[in-house]
């Protein structure tokens, strides 16, 4: 099973949008969200059924025992995240708590203890052959990149027979971004011609080079900027990366997306755009080819 | 005043919106907390640039004192030890600073060492004062940054400080807001738009801040986003309409309020509203 | 010598694990008690660090040889430590890898990933 993974550095780019047309357009049987933090796909995939949850542990949390706790202070000097506070009695911040239990280990009277604590919830919707595996993570959580690779695994060990997976990914370049690169095949940036969107798409780039992840390119909202899109064009003929094209802004999009369709569903200029950028990538992922930084 | 801007879902204006409201407040502060991709510094072009290294203690390991009784290893949440052919390797990268590994050693083998993970550049334009925090590409978590950005000496009082926030609702968009007095929602008028400003209307909530939305990108139709917020009874302190010029200005990082008197006029306003709102805030909720 | 191969189930028919850090099982073949064993992952259930924690299992459990299709830095340095070689599977089949292995027809594994440091703070 091929997988393709959908990055772009900066939010707000079109990763959703153009990962649900790739997805209409493959009719894929195996595809992923793994923007667990604010996670979008599964508005516009239309599934009815509910999916098969399973709580997400991550890094357990310390909880103090107030009857226990002989008020000594050892854990709140000790903590290096802050978590520790008093009110009347004394408490951890489960949202600053990292659970690396040195107030566990300092406390003399065994009042702290680590206890596992949910911090997402990961989701499957399967039917007829067909598996969508997202989660969300809860407010707040770190751990995303463990999530990550639970919401990749299902998906593999779920789709039996796909060949190609779809994977919709996080913005940033941080951990949730260098969890979702781990095994895939490709990776589709999809860049916007801002400023701030060409900064953010070198770092993406960077990072997925680190990994040496075979790179492609594609610019949304081509037109609002015809002097940075020609800048990327540049900079991806320059750095070796294959361009797949452009899909130029269109009112047409944010119509479909707010109907739950995806730009493939109705006749638009994006939807146009895409096919051809879908085409081409596809032939790269499943041929190979020339010209591409590996 | 501190104010937060922070929106769920990225690309919806945090930046232009806390740029812009920056600017229009001219002696104010501005702090990119976005440390992953800051983009304010792009807008800005601050001069005067200083810059204050951030790094985190490493446990460094003395094998002559060591004598491989693993409790180091066996303590480490994180995995971030390893006890191999009688030495001890210690693995940066995954390490948390938790200080664990050093406190329990009975050898006392452990002992801190310093490691830079980025930087905070500190610039300014105009009357602006611009904090930007910059994590190095490969490192993990900018939490450390966020701290320092926030720091007290950074805040003055009597300035107005906007504090652009990173996209999401998780551990690194909390350490930003958590000091705030009040926070902006941006959003637009789409479906994921909604979905997300839903996750972080919730976490605004968690934290007890007060909070109001900016419309970003109105069009004509109906706008999802605006009947979120009439239904949750959610303040809305403005409208930006969809504007291909604003646009532009944006895409080049121009600053909109420095280039033409209409959006000037549009942050202008916006400001006062804000500033209103957050007067009204902390004298009934103090 | 002691081959170690990351596993998704604990049957010798069982297909290499994919990932080594967070592989669910390993199994540990003897070549000269030609004897193979299980054992579990504990690193696969961590937040971070997994490649480090799993390396150290096997280092422990006197592996001399690790057969996998990819590995992090973190791992590889654990295991360059302790002198353990690393060589790139070839097909789906544990079995099959751990018989070309002995037949010589296996490669060094020499591209070693920047890892997936699957770790946050909060």
């Amino acid at each position: 099973m091929k997988q393709l993974l959908i990055l772009s550095g900066k939010g707000g780019t079109g990763k959703t949008t153009i990962a649900s047309a790739f997805i209409k357009l493959a009719d894929a049987k195996a595809y992923a969200d793994c923007d667990v933090d604010a996670p979008n796909l599964h508005l516009i995939t239309g599934w009815n059924a509910e999916p098969e949850k399973i709580d997400y542990y991550g890094l357990p949390k310390a909880g103090i025992n107030t009857e226990l706790c002989i008020e000594c202070n050892q854990c709140r000097q000790n903590c290096r995240f802050d978590a520790i506070s008093i009110d009347k009695k004394y408490k951890v911040d489960p949202f600053a708590c990292e659970g690396c239990g040195v107030c566990e280990a300092v406390c003399p009277v065994g009042a702290v203890s680590l206890k596992p604590a949910v911090a997402g919830e990961l989701m499957l919707y399967a039917n007829e052959g067909k598996v969508f595996s997202t989660a969300q993570l809860k407010m707040g959580s770190g751990t995303s990149g463990m999530l990550i690779t639970e919401v990749k695994k299902q998906v593999k060990s779920a789709a039996v027979d796909a060949h190609l997976a779809i994977i919709d990914g996080s913005p940033g370049i941080g951990c949730p971004v260098i969890a979702s690169l781990s095994g895939v095949d490709m990776v589709l940036i999809v860049a916007e011609p801002s400023i701030s969107g060409i900064s953010d798409m070198e770092r993406i780039i960077n990072t997925a080079a680190k990994f040496g992840t075979k790179t492609v390119v594609c610019i949304n909202k081509y037109d609002t900027n015809i002097g940075n899109t020609e800048k990327i064009e540049e900079f991806c003929k320059k750095q070796g990366l294959a361009f797949m094209g452009r899909i130029p802004f269109d009112s047409g999009a944010v119509k479909a997306i707010n109907n739950g369709q995806t730009i493939v569903d109705i006749d638009c200029a994006s939807g146009t755009a895409v096919k051809t950028i879908y085409n081409k990538t596809m032939k790269l992922l499943f041929e190979g080819g020339g010209g591409l930084r590996s | 005043m501190r104010i937060a801007v922070l929106s769920g879902k990225g690309g919806t204006g945090k930046t232009l919106v806390s740029v812009n409201l920056a600017a229009v407040a001219k002696a104010s502060t501005y702090i990119d907390c976005d440390v992953e991709e800051p983009n304010g510094h792009l807008f800005f072009k601050p001069k005067k640039v200083q810059y204050e290294e951030i790094s985190v203690k490493i446990p460094k390991v003395n094998n002559e004192l060591c004598n491989g009784c693993r409790k180091c290893v066996d303590f480490c949440k994180f995995n971030a030890l390893a006890y191999i052919k009688n030495k001890l390797i210690v693995f940066d990268e995954v390490c948390h600073f938790c200080g664990g590994c050093i406190m329990l050693c009975p050898e006392k083998a452990l002992t801190e060492e310093e490691k830079v993970i980025g930087k905070v550049q500190k610039g300014t334009s105009d009357e602006v004062t611009i904090y930007t925090g910059i994590l190095n590409t490969g490192e993990a978590s900018g939490i450390p940054i966020i701290k320092q950005l926030l720091a007290e000496k950074n805040l003055e009082a009597n300035k107005q400080t906007f504090i652009d926030c990173p996209p999401g609702s998780a551990c690194i968009v909390m350490e930003s807001i958590k000091d705030a007095d009040y926070c902006i929602l941006v959003a637009e008028p789409t479906l994921f738009g909604v979905h997300n400003l839903n996750m972080v209307y919730e976490l605004v909530k968690l934290f007890n801040k007060p909070s109001g939305v900016v419309l970003n990108k109105c069009l004509e139709e109906e706008n999802p986003a605006e009947k979120f917020c009439l239904e949750k009874n959610i303040k809305i302190l403005g409208r930006i309409p969809f504007d291909t010029n604003l646009g532009a200005l944006n895409s080049n990082a121009e600053i909109a309020v420095s280039k033409n008197e209409k959006y000037q006029d549009m942050f202008s306003s916006l400001l006062k509203t804000v500033t209103k709102e957050v007067q009204h805030e902390t004298t009934t909720n103090p | 010598m002691k081959i170690v191969i990351p596993v998704d189930e604990k049957t010798l028919e069982s297909d290499v694990c994919a990932s080594f850090g967070r592989t669910p099982y390993f199994l540990i073949h003897d070549t000269e008690t030609k004897e193979s064993v299980f054992i579990d992952n504990s690193a696969a259930a961590s937040t971070g660090g997994a490649g480090i924690k799993a390396a150290q299992t096997i280092v422990d459990n006197k592996a001399n040889v690790l057969l996998a299709p990819r590995c992090g830095e973190n791992a590889a340095d654990v295991l360059k430590s302790a002198d353990i070689k690393i060589f790139k599977t070839t097909s789906a089949s544990a079995k099959g890898n751990i018989d070309d292995f002995i037949d010589g027809k296996l490669s060094l594994l020499d591209e070693i990933h920047a890892g997936f440091h699957g770790q946050v703070g909060n």
